[in-house]
């Protein structure tokens, strides 16, 4: 075993782990600090893969702004279910079922696909990922359509969200 | 080396986690919170893809971005609708928020 197999283990345990922590803490305060750690997690993951911009927009976008603004909304509407009272629906066995069931239909597509032992090729020399990436999204080429829309929808819904949690009293 | 087999068990593996989460949980923030873990796991599989095919082509990263905004928006509006709820109605539990309910 390498040594990049044994970081990827322990990335990926400790990833796993805290999304399962997410899940199942009856506190949401502390789910939403373990989905703060199951995001850095996937940040290393992008660093493993060489991807270092999403790396570092994983930190500052997921854990700076959604899981902040995820915090604030748990304390906002803490008062309703403290910790008391079943935080899992009397019907959890059957999303738990339906999850493996999931996860056993994806291993058995997975099985069946020739590419699946492929391994890292190495990156060529003198390919810089990020500028590429800044090319490629501004590019009329390749991807400035859906560099567009995706800001348009951020947008709509920025203003959506302020409309809807605007307080008329 | 790793190969493409892991990145794409582990995410499978992620994405059962929030499938889960999301099925059975009844506040609604924490099933936000399980669609964030389903979100990321396409995200691991969207960049393992990236690196290992044609690193020259840059579709898998782009994609992987245009994700980040789609959850960002959905983040807000999933969370402003939560607030506005609570706010009419004092609950937060998603079996309780049945005023649509035909």
């Amino acid at each position: 075993m390498t040594g990049a197999q044994i970081i990827f283990i322990v990335v990926a345990l400790f990833t796993l782990g805290s999304g399962l922590m997410v899940v199942t803490t009856r506190n949401l305060v502390h789910a939403a600090l373990w989905l703060v750690s199951t995001l850095f997690g996937v940040a290393v993951t992008f660093a493993l893969l060489n991807a270092s911009f999403l790396a570092v927009v994983q930190v500052v976008v997921y854990i700076g702004a959604i899981a902040i603004l995820f915090i604030f909304a748990v304390m906002l509407t803490r008062k309703d279910m403290r910790d008391q009272g079943p935080q899992h629906n009397s019907g959890w066995w059957v999303g738990a079922l339906i999850a493996v069931l999931v996860f056993a239909g994806l291993l058995f597509l997975l099985q069946g696909w020739s590419g699946l032992y492929k391994t890292q090729a190495a990156i060529p020399a003198g390919f810089d990922a990020i500028s590429e990436l800044g090319n490629a999204l501004v590019s009329p080429d390749a991807f400035v359509l859906p560099f567009e829309v995706a800001s348009v929808l951020l947008v709509a819904a920025l203003v959506g969200a302020v409309y809807v949690a605007f307080n008329r009293k | 080396m790793v190969p493409l087999s892991w990145y794409l068990i582990f995410a499978a593996l992620l994405f059962s986690i929030g499938l889960f989460g999301v099925l059975s949980r009844r506040n609604a923030v924490a099933i936000l919170l399980g669609i964030e873990l389903m979100l990321n796991s396409v995200n691991i599989n969207l960049a393992a893809f990236w690196r290992y095919g044609d690193v020259t082509q840059m579709a898998g990263q782009v994609f992987a971005i245009i994700v980040f905004a789609v959850a960002a928006a959905e983040v807000s509006v999933g969370l402003a609708l939560v607030i506005s709820v609570y706010r009419r109605r004092n609950t937060v539990v998603a079996d309780d928020i049945n005023m649509m309910k035909w």
